[in-house]
């Protein structure tokens, strides 16, 4: 009698037990994600990986840049010849046609100038579309070139999602060969010891190709140099983790559309913890869950289960 | 030789007709409801045309900024916390023995798994290169894509889906035999949905960590896993309510007596839980406002939006199902139910549209989806309801066969 009576508390303070232990260990293994950890292994890019420095206080918005791209690569020809200027009225933005747009923007900075800005893909040390995509169709390469390759894509265009800069254009017009287009920082010409064609195209160096790491001094140095005229900042340097493509501006930069929320984290710092519990869950849960069956289900138990 | 013809003849009519000759079965399709399905399903068919053969641009609206419109929002983000009732209700049934829902279960789970199916086909529409779907489990792997996690998990819960569905096609087909093994396997494929579905819920919300830029912070959370997750469990028993009334209301001769009768029991059952995980799921709510310190976003016009989405969608449902649950009202339990259906529809299109680059110029014209892109979800929805209902009507979902009475 008093052995029954044992046995049945027993059973009830486990149920219990395990009850509330599947619920702890579900709810901890789902927030670990919230944990921001500071990264030991935090990957600085490879050594001697190569950059572009755009200054964008000198770009006086010629296009020869975009023309230089899209003859490098025939690319289809845009709509309106390089020379008209009349495209600046609208902000445009690399798609499946382009790899490179320059825009125009009016009134900004101190002075109330005129200002242009060249975009295109921005390199990331650590890519936010590489680690977005669920086929490894990206890389970053020791050059500092992202790549992409067609063959893999099934063109789910998480990684345009993903990209803090919204840089992955996708030729939506393609219905059996759509793929991403974005710009390759010219790694068929970095092969060849040459530089980027925008960067050769440039008739005022508004764009200067170079280590990554020569590139930061290089920046450093022109604003030290002149620290009324430029806004103490290298867009690149630590945004996302570093890019290898960089900026540095007279004119603030969100005035010319530049995102200045981003975390200097790279974006997979932000994915790791959520994919480090996945498999926490998976080794957890047969145990907490094969308990809970069991509880439920004992033999002279008073709640009866269903599969019986 | 005759003789297997009027068999097969006599199986035809039995199995697909619904025990009507073919002339007698198609005289009964003539309805409102299917002119008006067939309408929008013959609409549809030069779009998925443009679509396969022009390019998705034809069909879609979609660019740098805005890669997925409604279609990819509505189809696999809103729906699929929804279709976790199957998972939900198994749970409930097979492991911690809520032998209450013993009538129910064959419903949530045939809900969930034609939910997936259908989120999959949402998913063919919108790829780039469909043919390639099998990518990622097959040619190359992005282990560090959270779209990775869920491209496997929601194949694979596919799977186990069918799998625990199996029984009611193998009693459709009266193969005694594989009925049993489908039968022992039961409790490892739940534990394995659980898992799963567990996985893909949060990996979707997992999904956006990786925006802290683009998406607003009102709905940018480190909590999003968390959020996702919790938030398709009241979701799924929402769901769960409304498919059991749905089944009633319009199947009412394919239900037996036994499954009419649970009904009142299980919504009531359904609404307990809802009332607990929707409270949690607010208080969450609370906590990643407070946690990440966003409090001065609250009085801005997206502040006002987020607010209509958590008191009117998520904390007016919450008093509803308690209030439900002490008065003992199916009614306002089923109302809490929609109320709190409709609030998780507008918070994924939140997270995918509404407040994913909220700061681009022209932002709203870039989320307003052409005509075809909502011709094409109307028309997955019409099919959904038709492939529903071919179902309900030929297998034994909400009634128990005489011959397997006490098999599962």
């Amino acid at each position: 009698m008093s052995e029954d009576k044992k046995d049945k508390k027993g059973i009830a303070l486990s149920r219990r037990g395990f009850l509330s232990l599947s619920m702890l260990t579900g709810a901890t293994a789902l927030s670990l994600s919230s944990k921001s950890e500071a990264s030991i292994d935090k990957f600085k890019g490879w050594p001697g990986s190569f950059g572009m420095l755009t200054d964008l206080s000198a770009c006086v918005g010629c296009r020869s840049c975009e023309r230089a791209c899209n003859e490098t690569y025939n690319m289809p020809q845009p709509e309106k010849p390089y020379e008209d200027s009349s495209v600046f009225k609208e902000r445009r933005w690399p798609d499946g046609r382009t790899y490179t747009v320059v825009n125009r923007y009016q009134g900004v900075g101190k002075s109330k100038r005129t200002a242009y800005r060249k975009v295109q893909c921005n390199h990331c040390l650590e890519p936010a579309c590489a680690t977005a995509c669920p086929i490894h169709a990206y890389e970053k390469t020791p050059e500092g070139s992202v790549m992409y390759d067609e063959d893999l894509c099934f063109g789910c265009r998480y990684c345009v999602i993903a990209c803090p800069f919204n840089i992955p254009g996708y030729d939506y017009d393609s219905a059996f060969e759509p793929k991403i287009v974005k710009c390759i920082m010219c790694y068929p010409r970095l092969k060849e010891n040459k530089m980027p064609a925008c960067a050769e195209a440039c008739p005022v160096g508004a764009i200067t190709f170079g280590k990554r790491d020569d590139l930061i001094k290089l920046a450093k140095k022109k604003i030290a140099d002149n620290p009324d005229k430029y806004i103490n900042h290298i867009y690149g340097e630590h945004e996302v983790g570093g890019t290898s493509w960089l900026y540095i501006s007279d004119v603030p930069f969100e005035e010319l559309g530049f995102s200045v929320n981003l975390p200097d984290r790279p974006i997979i710092e932000l994915t790791k913890g959520y994919m480090q519990t996945v498999p926490i869950i998976f080794t957890t849960f047969p145990a907490i869950f094969g308990l809970v069956y069991a509880a439920t289900h004992r033999k002279g138990a008073d709640t009866k289960g269903g599969n019986e | 030789m005759s003789n297997q013809g009027t068999s097969f003849k006599d199986w035809m009519k039995d199995k697909l007709f619904m025990g009507k000759t073919p002339v007698e079965y198609s005289k009964t399709l003539v309805t409102p409801f299917n002119v008006v399905a067939a309408i929008i399903l013959l609409g549809s068919l030069p779009v998925f045309w443009m679509r396969y053969t022009q390019g998705l641009s034809t069909v879609i609206h979609a660019n740098s900024e805005y890669p997925w419109g409604l279609l990819l929002s509505w189809g696999i983000f809103a729906g699929e916390p929804l279709f976790a009732c199957g998972f939900i209700v198994a749970a409930a049934y097979y492991l911690f023995g809520m032998k209450e829902f013993k009538p129910f279960v064959r419903l949530a789970v045939l809900g969930g798994m034609l939910g997936y199916i259908f989120a999959a086909s949402y998913l063919l529409i919108d790829l780039g290169r469909p043919w390639r779907i099998y990518y990622p489990m097959l040619i190359n792997y992005g282990p560090a894509s959270v779209l990775f996690v869920v491209a496997w998990h929601v194949s694979l819960y596919c799977t186990v889906q069918l799998l625990e569905f199996s029984p009611a096609i193998l009693e459709w087909l009266g193969s005694k035999r594989l009925h049993k093994w489908a039968v022992k396997l039961t409790v490892g494929l739940i534990i394995g949905g659980v898992i799963l579905s567990t996985v893909h819920q949060s990996a979707l919300g997992a999904m956006y960590l990786a925006t802290p830029g683009k998406l607003h912070p009102l709905w940018y959370s480190s909590m999003l896993p968390l959020l996702f997750f919790s938030s398709a469990i009241y979701a799924a028993m929402s769901f769960a309510v409304i498919l059991a009334q749905f089944a009633v209301r319009y199947f009412s001769e394919r239900c037996d007596r036994e499954f009419i009768e649970a009904v009142p029991t299980m919504t009531k059952i359904l609404g307990k839980g809802a009332a607990l995980s929707i409270f949690v799921y607010f208080a969450l709510k609370i906590l990643a406002l407070a946690q990440d310190g966003r409090w001065g976003y609250l009085m801005t016009g997206y502040g006002y939006w987020y607010l209509v989405e958590l008191l009117g969608l998520v904390a007016m449902p919450m008093v509803l199902f308690i209030i439900g649950v002490k008065m003992d009202s199916l009614k306002v339990i089923r109302v809490a139910s929609l109320i709190a259906v409709v609030g998780i529809l507008i918070n994924r299109v939140n997270v995918n549209l509404i407040a994913f680059n909220w700061n681009q110029p022209n932002h709203f014209a870039g989320i307003i989806p052409p005509w075809s892109e909502v011709h094409m979800i109307a028309a997955m929805v019409t099919l959904h309801i038709i492939v529903f209902r071919w179902i309900m009507n030929r297998f034994p979902v909400t009634q128990e066969l005489p011959q397997y009475r006490g098999t599962h």
